[in-house]
Parts: structure tokens; sequence; C-alpha cells
């Protein structure tokens, strides 16, 4: 990255902008960690699966519980309702668990890593030592020592290198670790969450990782505990062929409240990869959880080749009176996304709000949204999805905003814009909405335009070139999402959008 | 788990389509299946491509709002005949009455076919010849608009309909042209299929009403020329039980203006479909509808289905529904904007609003866009709520008696859609109608 304070950064444009820009590079995270790797044969059956549990030191009831999805799964057939295009996956083709071969052994602490896993991470600027660091804004070390502090778990491939600032965190009741450790030593709260809210059947995709996740993270927050620090999970498929299926759990008992943040990255591969998590969220009464994601795995080359395939399901159920959720998304990566995170709103007066910004270009395509559940009366809902398409990509907002007879005085509010970037590009919103009580208000908005010429115009004559004018344009269209996101990632996610849309002008 | 098991349990997931057997072949033998002179092609092909794609069953997407039970039963519950007077809507008006008994023309009831400026001829009539105008487009508008979603209900019209109107419009005629349905007998199965040509620069205005068959299914096929018009209003019985099917495919070529307005009103289950395809530059479609449903009177279930293609430059698209629903009655709307790849400066919208009266009602929507050109303006809305509690207030507050300032309310949600009549004395009488319905004076 150059340096930038040598650069001149005109009045009301943003550092990140120009510095983005500047930086039209090609993916910032495709490079790749030579490390060696155990790998289960390729394929899936019942003895990967077996294996697969018996490498997480799993207990037989959860080896069991897998076999159950496994027995549904090939019982199932792929969904194909998206306005999605790839080729077919062969899914015995994949590798399904991959571990470093230093892990074998698991380290007590992040000083027995392999130092080449933690160069990763650094690279990545990840913060994987305890330090007062401001997350994911590379150049971040020389940021003021005021930052906030992310307690971070680190999934590699298939497993979990470990969790910070665990100590602490356990000091104020919280548990945040990585879920086949809760698997081995939290049973009774594994137990009684995990499948709650996605149960095993759910889904193709979400029946196969319930199948052969093998890591992920999970977060307990007992009664009345606000969360004394954000927490973190960042994901990295480095393995070649590896399919990744993390399984996250996080559970806020009553009155607590906690803001999880997530990222993800890959290297550039020609090569497909499958990726399929699922994302479990229980919220009791007067509980509340944030949880961001910035995706940003490998999206492919320009013609579109190699990428991530993105199959997650995500859902968060507001199990008692007044609980809140907040999805807050910015995908920019992935060749395929197909991401409907879902807000169940079962208490009465429990809140779902989903603020979206999708970036498809070059050859990328995105189906996603959400699902609001309105079952509890007095509940409320706002939805906000800033779709982007550019290059050969094509964009879909899918959602789902249900109002039950019970749910009565329950709101709804949803904006989809869509902002097309050139002329063969493809932006669809395709809403559905089922109101069945009178009470209740729904109201839906969506618009579809590109960026306006006038604004354009405006900006050249101030003297900014046409990239800085459209990421200009562009970061005012996503403005309502990225004030939603928590201060680090806005900043990130404000260069994503940048450096997602470079080369789609001119 | 054996291959076979498996094999098992995959059908009834990959598409839900599983139908009863013979459920299309029970209902093609309870129909009169004409031969066809001039369509006899379109028939053929149309049925070979009906055995090939089946009836819908109730796990189809497609019908996901409405049950296609009704209208794939083998026949129709009967409903007594109705003789009561004629929908006073359109009677002041000097028009050129077409009757139709159970989707038969009745050449007796009808005014001469003879209008200056319009050929008319029937299609039972046209059909003993071998040839006719009507022949490149009886089934060809509905072929075309069965991609990317079949529609077999409108397959099944092309192949079973006995009769209908070909019009063929040549000039800007003096009167509108009335079809007028009445119910023959009480287990009727109507099928008409209408053909309409306007040439170009020509105009044209169709108003439907009266009671049609115990289930109907009627398809138009309209094809606007350069610089045509056509301007259809619909609006049947009110309070009649019916179950019907209605379908409009419409190609709208260069500067031609398609309008269409149905007002719906109590007792009915149905579903209408509008697929337009805008072929041509600066073309113009409006469809709106305007109901009204009061589920007290019989079950009511509404659904408006409409496919707008922009394939051109500078198309404008309307599409605006409004559904007021009480006492269980369930409003559907299913809506699409799809604009192809180079048909630039499209603007087109699309609003569907529901007023619920009670907790019993619903209203399902699913608005879509598909946009792959950019430079266009495209938007939707959709909105479901109840009254406005503080504008019954104000209202109150004006000394408006509550049951009147509901309906002044209602009249007003309802207002954006009447505003796509454009006959400014048809629109002020819908509205007295409309009224006289809502604070239920006589009705008719």
């Amino acid at each position: 990255m150059t340096d930038i304070t040598d650069l001149e950064v005109r009045e009301g444009v943003d550092r990140e902008t120009v510095e983005t820009v500047q930086n039209m590079g090609s993916y910032k995270y495709g490079w790749n960690t030579e490390i060696e790797m155990d790998y289960a044969p390729k394929g899936v059956n019942e003895d990967i699966v077996r294996l697969i549990s018996k490498k997480n030191d799993e207990p037989e009831w959860m080896t069991e519980w897998r076999l159950e999805a496994y027995r549904r799964w090939v019982t199932m057939t792929e969904p194909k309702w998206a306005m999605l295009n790839y080729p077919e996956i062969d899914y015995q083709d994949q590798y399904y668990y991959a571990r470093p071969a230093s892990m074998t052994e698991k380290p007590k602490s992040l000083d027995e890593v392999d130092p080449k896993l933690l160069a990763t991470y650094e690279k990545l600027g990840i913060p994987l030592r305890e330090q007062m660091i401001l997350a994911g804004v590379e150049g971040a070390e020389d940021a003021p020592a005021e930052g906030r502090r992310v307690a971070v778990d680190a999934v590699f491939d298939s497993v979990s290198l470990g969790t910070t600032f665990k100590d602490e965190l356990a000091k104020a009741g919280v548990i945040f670790c990585s879920i086949s450790e809760a698997i081995r030593e939290h049973p009774e709260l594994v137990k009684r969450y995990l499948g709650s809210v996605v149960p095993q059947s759910d889904n193709y995709f979400a029946t196969l990782n319930s199948a052969v996740f093998s890591d992920g993270s999970f977060v307990y927050i007992p009664p009345g505990v606000k969360c004394p620090m954000e927490l973190s999970t960042y994901f990295r498929i480095n393995a070649e062929n590896t399919g990744q299926f993390e399984r996250t759990l996080i559970i806020a008992d009553k009155g607590s409240h906690v803001s999880y943040l997530e990222g993800c990255t890959a290297p550039k591969r020609d090569t497909n990869q499958l990726h399929a998590a699922v994302v479990e969220l229980v919220i009791l009464e007067d509980a509340e959880i944030k949880y961001s994601t910035v995706q940003n795995w490998f999206p492919g080359d320009e013609d579109g080749k190699g990428g991530i395939y993105n199959f997650v399901t995500k859902r968060a159920d507001c199990r008692g009176d007044r609980a809140k959720v907040m999805w807050t998304q910015v995908e920019t990566g992935s060749a395929i996304t197909w991401k409907y995170p879902s807000c169940i709103l079962r208490g009465n007066e429990s809140q779902g709000e989903f603020y979206s910004i999708a970036i498809a270009n070059n050859h990328q395509q995105a189906d996603t949204g959400t699902k609001m559940i309105h079952l509890g009366k007095n509940t409320r809902s706002r939805i906000v999805s800033k779709g982007i398409s550019a290059g050969h990509a094509q964009n879909t907002y899918r959602g789902l905003v249900t109002m039950h007879p019970r749910a009565t005085n329950s709101r709804n509010y949803t904006q989809c814009d869509s902002l097309l970037i050139g002329d063969k590009c493809g932006a669809h919103t395709v809403p559905y909405i089922e109101v069945k009580n009178t009470s209740s208000r729904v109201e839906h908005e969506a618009t579809t335009s590109k960026v306006d010429d006038d604004q354009l115009f405006y900006c050249r004559s101030r003297g900014m070139d046409e990239e800085e004018a459209v990421a200009l344009v562009v970061n005012g269209f996503c403005r309502e999402v990225l004030q939603a996101l928590p201060m680090e990632f806005a900043m990130e996610a404000q260069a994503l959008v940048a450096i997602s849309l470079e080369g789609s002008v001119g | 788990m054996s291959e076979s098991a498996v094999q098992e349990l995959q059908t009834p997931q990959v598409s839900g389509t599983a139908r009863p057997a013979g459920a299309l072949d029970a209902r093609l033998a309870q129909l009169d299946l004409p031969q066809g002179g001039f369509s006899a092609r379109a028939r053929a092909d149309a049925l070979s491509r009906l055995r090939a794609a089946g009836l819908p069953g109730p796990r189809d997407e497609y019908w996901r709002y409405t049950d296609p039970r009704p209208f794939t039963a083998a026949s129709p519950q009967a409903l007594p005949v109705d003789g009561g007077p004629e929908s006073p809507l359109f009677a002041a008006r000097d028009k050129l009455t077409l009757v139709f008994v159970d989707g038969l023309f009745d050449a007796a009831a009808s005014d001469d076919l003879s209008l200056e400026g319009v050929e008319i001829t029937t299609l039972a009539q046209a059909d003993q010849a071998g040839s006719h105008w009507a022949a490149d487009l009886y089934g060809a508008l509905e072929l075309a608009g069965q991609s990317p979603v079949s529609r077999p209900f409108a397959t099944l019209n092309t192949a079973a309909a006995r009769d209908g109107l070909l019009i063929r419009v040549t000039g800007k005629p003096a009167k509108p042209v009335h079809v007028l349905h009445r119910r023959g007998s009480e287990g009727a199965d109507a099928v008409w299929h209408h053909v309409i040509r306007v040439e170009s620069g020509a105009e044209l205005t169709l108003l439907e009403s009266g009671v049609v068959g115990a289930r109907s299914n009627g398809v138009i096929e309209a094809d606007l020329a350069q610089g045509a018009k056509l301007h259809h209003i619909t609006a049947k019985r009110a309070n009649d039980p019916k179950v019907g099917l209605s379908h409009l495919f419409a190609r709208v070529g260069a500067e031609a203006v398609l309008k269409s307005f149905a007002l719906v009103v109590n007792g009915t289950t149905m579903r209408h479909e509008a697929i337009v395809d805008m072929v041509g530059d600066d073309a113009v479609a409006h469809v709106a509808a305007a109901v009204l449903g009061d589920g007290n009177v019989g079950p009511f279930h509404h659904d408006d289905t409409v496919f707008i293609t922009h394939g051109a430059l500078r198309g404008e698209s309307r599409q605006v529904f409004k559904k007021v629903l009480k006492n269980g009655a369930v409003g559907v709307f299913q809506g699409k904007i799809l604009v192809k790849n180079g048909a630039q400066k499209t603007d087109g919208y699309q609003i569907s609003q529901a007023l619920l009266l009670d907790e019993a009602s619903q209203f399902l929507a699913k608005p879509e866009l598909e946009i792959y050109a950019d430079d266009v303006k495209c938007s939707h809305g959709s909105t479901t709520g109840a009254i406005d509690e503080d504008a019954l207030f104000y209202l109150r507050s004006r000394g408006v008696p509550h049951e009147r300032a509901i309906v002044f309310l209602v009249l007003s949600f309802l207002a954006d859609a009447l505003e796509e009549v454009e006959d400014e004395t048809l629109r002020d009488e819908i509205n007295e109608r409309l009224d006289a319905w809502l604070t239920d004076r006589p009705r008719g």
C-alpha cells in the first residue's frame, strides 16, 4: 500500500477513498500461506463425518447429531430458485477437513502457534496479540491508543487457532471460544441451543454444514452482562479445494448485550471453493446482539475465473420480549453469494434490523436479502438494502416480511435501492410481503437507478477525477448502512466499496 | 439408504409440482375441444404444450399465494343463473354491445357487428374457414408470454376456447365496443378468447361487464401497432361468487398506448394476469385495478399477477393496484418489471397497496424488479395497513359521521387506481358506484 502521507487529500474527500482509488491493485488478500496441511480424504460420507467429529474430540451425541444431518442431506436436492448461474458443484470433489499440520497438538497459548500462521493474520491486519489496536484497518498500528479492544477468534481453514482476551472475558462471565471447545467444555449450553434456530433439516447447505462443520465460534453472554469488548471472528480459507464449513452460535441471555464482528478472506485461486456456514443467534428477554459482517472472500478474477461459492444460513431468534438483533453486512467478495440473514421476532416488542451493502463487480453474482418473521405483538423491523452492480455482475435482493395474525401492532419498513454502473450488469428485487393482520403496517420501497450524471458532473467540476467522483457518490448511496456499522468496520467497508468497484468506470 | 429410496424422497422436493394423475385429462374431458379452422394449428400446438407442462399444483412457486385447485378441478361448482339487472355502469353511454352467454356469442342479443373503423368477426364463425388475418396472432402472443414463467391455463384456453371476438381496428370508431357477459346455465365452464389488432394510429375502447359463467377462463391477445391505442375497462357483476381466470397478453409497438383497468367488487375467487411486452420505442402501458373484497358477501380471493417487459427505448409502464379487504378477504399482488439489456431510459413504476379493515383479512405481495439496463428509472412501493386513525379523527372532528368518514378514506385510497381511467365521466361513475357499494345502498 502506498504511503498516503505525501498524498494531497482534498477537502471533503475521505482519505480512505483516495487511498483505495490510488491503490487500484487487485484483490488484496489473494496471497497464499505455504504451510503443511493435514487433509481428510476428498469427498463426504459417513466416515468423513465421523472423522471430523473424532478430530474435534467430540462426544458421542455430537457425532450422532452430525450423522443424522448427513443422512438427511443425502436425501435433499440443492435449491435452484435463486437468480444464480453456476456449474454443478461436485460435492465429492472437495476436502471437508484441512488443518495446519502444526495444529495436531492443540497449542495451549498463542505463543505456541506456528509463527507462519501468526504472520498470516498479521498480514491480514488481524490482531491476535492482545494489544490495544484498531481492528481491520491497515496501517492501524500507528492509530491512537484509545482504540477499542476487540477479542478475536481466528479460524484457519477447518480449525480455530486461538481466541484472545479469554481471561478478561471470563471475569465478566462471558464465554468466547471455538465451537469445538464449547462442545467439550459446555455441552449443556451447546446441546440446548445448537440447531434450535437453524435445525439440521433447515435447507440443503445448512444440513451439509450440520454434518461436516469443523469449527467456528461460540459465545455465551450471561444475564445482565454487557460484553466488555467487541468480539470478532476472522475466517481465512487457505488450502486448495477445501470447503469451509463454520458454525457460529451466540447466546445472549436475559438483559445482556454483545457486538460481534465477522471478517473473511481467501487466496486467489483458479478453481471455485465452497463455503457453507451457519450462524445461529439466540436472544432472550431484553438482550441485544449486533452482528456485523464484512465478507471479502476472493470474488474471482475479471473474467469470472475462480472465487468462493458462499452459501450461508444466518438466523436470529428473538425468543424473549424486547429482544433486539441487528444484522449489518457488507458483501463485496465471493463469486456466488446466497445469503439471507433472518430475524424471527417471537418475543413481544422484539426488534430486528437488517442493513446491507452488496456489491457485485466483474462476473460476481449475489442473491441476498433477509427474512423478517413477525410472530410477537408490537414487533418492529427495518430493512435497508443497497445493491450495487458493475461489470457483468448480477445482484438480487430477495426478502420476506411476514406479519403473523397474532403479531398485532407491528411495523416493518423496507427500503431496497439498487445502483447500476455500466450497461452489462443487472439489479433485481424480489420481495415477498405477507400481511395477516390489520393493525400492523408494512411499507416497502425500492428504486433502481444509475450514478446520477448531475452528481458526477458536480464532483468532476470540483476537480475530482471520475473514479474519485464515483467512489464518493457510491459512498453516499451506502451511507445509511455504513453508519450502522461499528466504527472500525465502517472504515474498512468504505475502503472495500471503492476497491470492489475498481475498473468499473470509464 | 438404497438408491431407489433416495429417488422417492427427492421427487416431491424438486419443484413441488406433483399432481394427481389424470387431473389434466379429467379437466380436458369436461371441455368440448374445438378442432378449429384457421386456428387449428395453434390449438393443436397449445394442446401438446399443455400436455407437456401439465396444470399447476399447489406447491408451484408461481401459485404461492393462490390455490390453483378451483381452476384445475374437473368441473366448476354450480351457481344460480343470474337474471338480475345489467350493471348500470356503462348504461348511459353509446356503445356497440356484443353479448356472450357462457363464453359463446349470442348474435340475437347483440348489436349489429358493423362499426366504422373496426372489423369484427367471431372466433367460431371465422374458424369455419382455413385462413383469417388473426391466424398470425391467435395463440402467438399467449405462446410468447409463456416464458420465463409458464401460464398453463392460458394454453388451455388457446386449445379449448370455442368463441371470442376477432377485432381489427383501422380507424377511430365513434363508440366503444362493449362485451356483455351472461350466465346461461348453472355449471358453465366459460372459455373465450379475443384477438385484437389495433393498426397504426388507430384507437379502441373495450368495455367488459356482466355475469360470467360459474367458472370462467378468458384470454385477450392484443397487438398494438405503432401509435395505436387500446383502452380496456372491465367491471364484472359485483357480489357474484364466480371462480375465474383471465389473461391479457399485449404486445405494444412504438408510441402505442395500452391502458387496462379492472374494477372488482366482492364475491369472487379470481386471478387476473397481465403480460405486457413493450417492443417499440416510446411505448406506454398502464395496468391498474381497484378491488373491494368483503368476505361476508362470500369467500373472496383476488390475485393480480402482472409481468411487464421493457424491450425498447424510453418505455413508460405503470402498475397501480389498490385493494380494500375485510372479513377474511384475501388480496394478492405479484408484479414484475423486467427491463432488458439495452432498454435505456425506461421509466417503470409499480405500486401495490392494501387497506385491511379488520384482523381477519390478508394481503400477500411479491413486487419484483429485474433490471439489465443502467440508464433507467424504476421503482416500486408496497404498503399494507389499516385506516389512518389521524385522518379518521380529523374527519370526525369536522363533523363527518364515523361510517361516512371511513367511506371517504376508502375512496381516497382507491383514487390513484381510478386515475388510470381516462374518461372522466366514467371515472366519476365508477366512484359513485364504489360509494354506493361502500355505504351499502342497493347493490348492482
